[in-house]
């Protein structure tokens, strides 16, 4: 599936590039491609670890399993095949809660040590299991309460009251959330 | 909205406080224990690089070559047959696959039409409530080596295109056109 997507943007990007005459415009994204990730990486490497830095003094500390804990319940219902005590669940609760208060540089390491866990459980490692679909339907459904850039783009853009939009937006997630569950839920054990 | 902008100063310091003093009544090696996880993660930022490199080649290409453009001037008339916003069909296509170019068109709204218009409002929640699909599939499963990826990608969509209609509705009936 990902090599389809990847194989057409390029495929796709570069054919209508020729067709459009803008094939310049083309050869700079290639060459820019990599030099803008590299760019983003250097700004993202330091944020990245200090946060798995903070992380590991909540996991050592015990917060990140107390937290964990407390989401038994839910856990149980989105990742039934994970056991209670698998560090994965403990990873996705702190995916979970960086992301709900925004720290998207502090869900991504926890997020990938998350996958990095579910992935001891799958016994066909190519092969997405049940709950990482679950878990990346989640985490894509967008879980984030108050989305701080959004409102300070309106203020920049003369909004007279930024905020105003923000009890939508949290029923907007809400909504998203719950149907990403419900359809993950639905299709579980399908191919 | 000055209560949540200050909210919102506190959120990091706060964490990074509350996870330093419990770790410090809990005698964690607290400054030991960060080094190690910082190293962890350095070690993981070199890990998703490749995958990093890769999709920031292949949106920037889809881009430049005009491909984004074409697909939402396909998406536009369909938008309008069924009664949504055709300035908004661009952003709920582009949203998938690049946050920076969101925000572009996001901007872009604010200024033609205004924060505070129906457009800029209804564009405000959906940047809330939708998420990078194609970066965060990508980053997260090609980083375990997972290639078959079932239903995330029909799940997420979904969820992301509920979403965008849900941001319309929404808008619509607690703010009016």
């Amino acid at each position: 599936m990902l090599n389809g997507i990847w194989g057409f943007f390029v495929i796709g990007g570069i054919l209508t590039g020729a067709f459009l005459g803008r094939m310049d415009l083309v050869t700079r994204a290639v060459i820019g491609g990599g030099k803008s990730a590299m760019e983003l990486v250097f700004t993202m490497a330091g944020v990245v670890a200090v946060w798995s830095g903070i992380l590991k003094i909540a996991e050592r500390g015990g917060m990140i399993d107390a937290l964990a804990h407390k989401m038994n319940p839910l856990m149980d219902f989105l990742f039934p095949t994970v056991p209670r005590e698998h560090k994965a669940r403990q990873y996705i609760a702190a995916n979970f809660a960086a992301n709900f208060l925004g720290l998207g540089w502090a869900a991504t390491p926890a997020g990938l040590m998350a996958m990095k866990e579910l992935q001891k459980l799958n016994r066909e490692k190519g092969r997405a299991t049940g709950a990482m679909c679950m878990f990346l339907t989640v985490n894509m459904s967008s879980l984030q309460l108050v989305s701080v850039n959004i409102l300070a783009y309106r203020a920049e853009y003369g909004s007279a009251e930024p905020a105003e939009i923000v009890g939508v937006g949290i029923a907007a997630t809400l909504i998203t959330t719950l149907t990403g569950i419900l359809a993950a839920k639905l299709l579980e054990g399908r191919d | 909205m000055r209560i949540l902008l200050t909210v919102s100063d506190f959120i990091i310091p706060v964490t990074v406080l509350g996870i330093v003093v419990f770790g410090c009544l809990q005698r964690v090696d607290i400054y030991e224990i960060f080094l190690e996880g910082a190293k962890d993660g350095l070690k993981t930022v070199v890990d998703i690089l490749p995958t990093l490199i890769g999709l920031i080649m292949a949106v920037e290409v889809v881009r430049a070559g005009g491909l984004l453009d074409m697909m939402t001037g396909i998406l536009r008339p369909a938008a309008e047959k069924i009664g949504f916003p055709a300035e908004l069909a661009p952003l709920s296509l582009v949203r998938l696959v690049s946050s920076s170019a969101a925000t572009g068109l996001l901007t872009d709204i604010f200024a033609n039409f205004g924060a505070d218009s129906f457009l800029g409002r209804t564009a405000s929640v959906m940047m809330s409530c939708t998420e990078t699909v194609f970066y965060t599939m990508s980053l997260y499963f090609l980083s375990v080596g997972v290639r078959k990826t079932r239903y995330t990608l029909p799940c997420a969509l979904l969820a992301n295109m509920v979403g965008v209609f849900a941001a319309v509705w929404l808008v619509q009936t607690v703010f009016g056109n």
